[in-house]
């Protein structure tokens, strides 16, 4: 009895996880490959047929290309302000908690809800934020309508919702740095900019390391809902990044061969993101 | 002297910078609470409140018609806790296995598990899971919006890392004593794993709330969408400008999870730091 009882355990687990993740992966796969008839006539094979049509398709290639922009933009700046701010956050300073808690909150709330609050801020006619920018540089801004100013939306929003996620890692890990290595650095005379930047930057790369991957991953998909309740991909397509083109062409293109082959090619990106994770990840996160 | 003073003004500027940061990250919700009741007359005022003018719950009345929130919320309470204790039914009995077992191909199956962590739940959604509804006839319905999320990966792992700092000394005196491994795991590991289980809870009933591309795309009626969809369905509706009643929307929708937040996270602490007295 006992020698089945861990299959037993795992078996509810692995029903879920086949039925609902690696069978439908596999039916991706099968159907970039694949016509797919109308009126459910059938399918006919047409190898990677679907893959060069995306790559000479020039909606596609601008989607590639915004998304690496907006994954770039997004991930630095979560990245860089998320480690000033836990600096100051591990200060013993008055009203620390409530500051913690405080920029924390954004944790706890949706993209969509995120993309509905700054969609309401940045409105010309009834916003905080864009009254402000109006009063101080005299800017009338339609940030959700026009070029650039939906990229800095949407990036401002992905920002605002993602890096106290960033934050509380930073926090932990900064406070793990051994008291001593700062003190011996501030008697042979290093100041504020040295210490932070040569010796506790470095010291959390392995925690830098890990929230750069998966900022990256949340960027490229759960992006989603800010994008489709903030712009909905536009002006025109200029914030269509992958995984909203991959959404327009399945349900509003209805091209399913056309969209299974942007699954794939979505996938192989995280296969490739997982084997740098592992590869190099490995070698510098330390277990405790 | 002289290094007391500016350690006072470091301090002063770190406490300036951190009162603007908190500010921008928690005046959007208070702006929002306020447009939320302000009357009529004060939502369209240039310059736009910071202070609400007045206590108008009409906005909050005229959300919940425009698109039926009363449903929308009981969808998404239906499907959050049913997604958490499944979740954590499936995990705790996963965890247990790869915590407290040896058995073959338990190396195998774990890497199998870890291996969709990066199969990002959007990817496999717009297509093929879809698709696979459609076969199962599950669109628009509380199965799609529930099963396919009763198990995953990272739920596994957490559980199975705090089981694995459990002491084996109780796993076998309770041997000893001759109970069978299912006693052990309903009567002494999950009692000792309060914390976790309260921890694990709030992750995974934040996470089935705020989903929004899946229910987006599965439900076809109004009735079966969820809160986050609808907010969408404010902003969307023909009074698109009436933004005292979609921020009354969001309100709405945003205040389960920041209750959960706020008050299970001073359980959390406290069961923490209780099991710690404990030893």
């Amino acid at each position: 009895m006992r020698k089945w009882t861990p299959y037993l355990l795992l078996l509810p687990t692995f029903i879920i996880i086949v039925l609902f993740i690696y069978v439908p992966a596999e039916y991706s796969i099968k159907a970039s490959m694949q016509r797919i008839l109308p009126f459910g006539k059938g399918t006919t094979y047409i190898g990677f047929t679907n893959f060069l049509k995306i790559f000479s398709n020039a909606d596609y290639l601008y989607s590639v290309k915004f998304t690496i922009l907006y994954v770039a933009i997004t991930v630095a700046a979560a990245i860089f302000f998320s480690f000033l701010i836990a600096m100051l956050l591990v200060k013993k300073i008055p009203g620390v908690k409530l500051f913690r808690t405080l920029i924390f909150v954004p944790y706890a709330i949706s993209p969509a809800i995120a993309g509905a609050l700054w969609t309401f801020l940045l409105n010309p006619i009834v916003g905080h934020v864009s009254y402000f920018f109006q009063a101080c540089f005299g800017l009338q801004i339609e940030w959700l309508t026009s070029k650039p100013y939906a990229l800095y939306a949407v990036v401002f929003a992905s920002v605002w919702k993602t890096l106290p996620f960033n934050m509380i890692f930073y926090i932990a890990s900064i406070q793990d740095v051994p008291e001593e290595i700062l003190e011996s650095a501030t008697i042979e005379g290093a100041n504020a900019f040295t210490k932070t930047w040569k010796i506790i930057f470095p010291l959390v790369s392995p925690i830098t390391f890990y929230l750069v991957i998966m900022n990256i991953v949340a960027m490229m998909f759960s992006s989603f809902a800010i994008i489709d309740v903030m712009t909905k991909g536009g002006p025109g397509q200029y914030t269509t990044n992958m995984i909203y083109r991959l959404y327009l062409d399945a349900f509003y293109f209805q091209k399913a061969g056309i969209a299974s082959a942007q699954s794939v090619i979505l996938m192989a990106i995280m296969i490739v993101v997982t084997l740098i994770y592992f590869i190099f990840g490995q070698r510098k996160v330390h277990y405790q | 002297m002289k290094i007391s003073t500016q350690k006072r003004t470091d301090m002063i500027i770190s406490e300036v910078i951190l009162i603007i940061v908190s500010l921008i990250f928690i005046l959007p919700l208070i702006l929002a609470l306020t447009m939320s009741i302000q009357p009529p007359d004060a939502v369209f005022s240039f310059p736009p409140k910071i202070l609400p003018q007045g206590f108008n719950i009409n906005n909050y009345i005229t959300a919940f018609q425009r698109v039926p929130f009363f449903r929308l919320f009981l969808n998404s309470t239906i499907i959050a806790v049913l997604v958490t204790v499944g979740k954590l039914a499936t995990g705790t009995l996963a965890g247990y296995a790869y915590a407290n077992f040896n058995f073959f191909g338990k190396s195998f199956s774990f890497a199998f598990l870890f291996a969709t962590l990066f199969l990002p739940a959007e990817i496999i959604m717009i297509v093929p899971l879809f698709s696979l509804m459609v076969k199962f006839g599950w669109v628009n319905t509380y199965w799609a919006l529930i099963v396919p999320f009763m198990a995953s990966a990272t739920n596994t792992f957490l559980l199975r890392q705090h089981f694995m700092t459990i002491p084996k000394e109780l796993e076998d005196s309770a041997k000893i004593d001759g109970a069978g491994p299912m006693d052990y795991f309903l009567k002494i590991l999950l009692p000792l794993s309060k914390s976790m289980i309260v921890g694990v809870s709030i992750i995974n009933f934040i996470y089935a709330w705020n989903l929004y591309l899946w229910p987006l795309i599965i439900t076809m009626e109004d009735k079966m969408k969820t809160v986050q969809v609808g907010i969408k369905m404010l902003i969307d509706s023909e009074a698109a400008s009436d933004w005292g009643v979609i921020m009354a929307g969001t309100v709405s929708a945003v205040l389960p999870t920041l209750i959960v937040f706020f008050v299970l996270q001073s359980i959390f602490v406290k069961s923490l730091t209780r099991t710690g007295i404990k030893g």
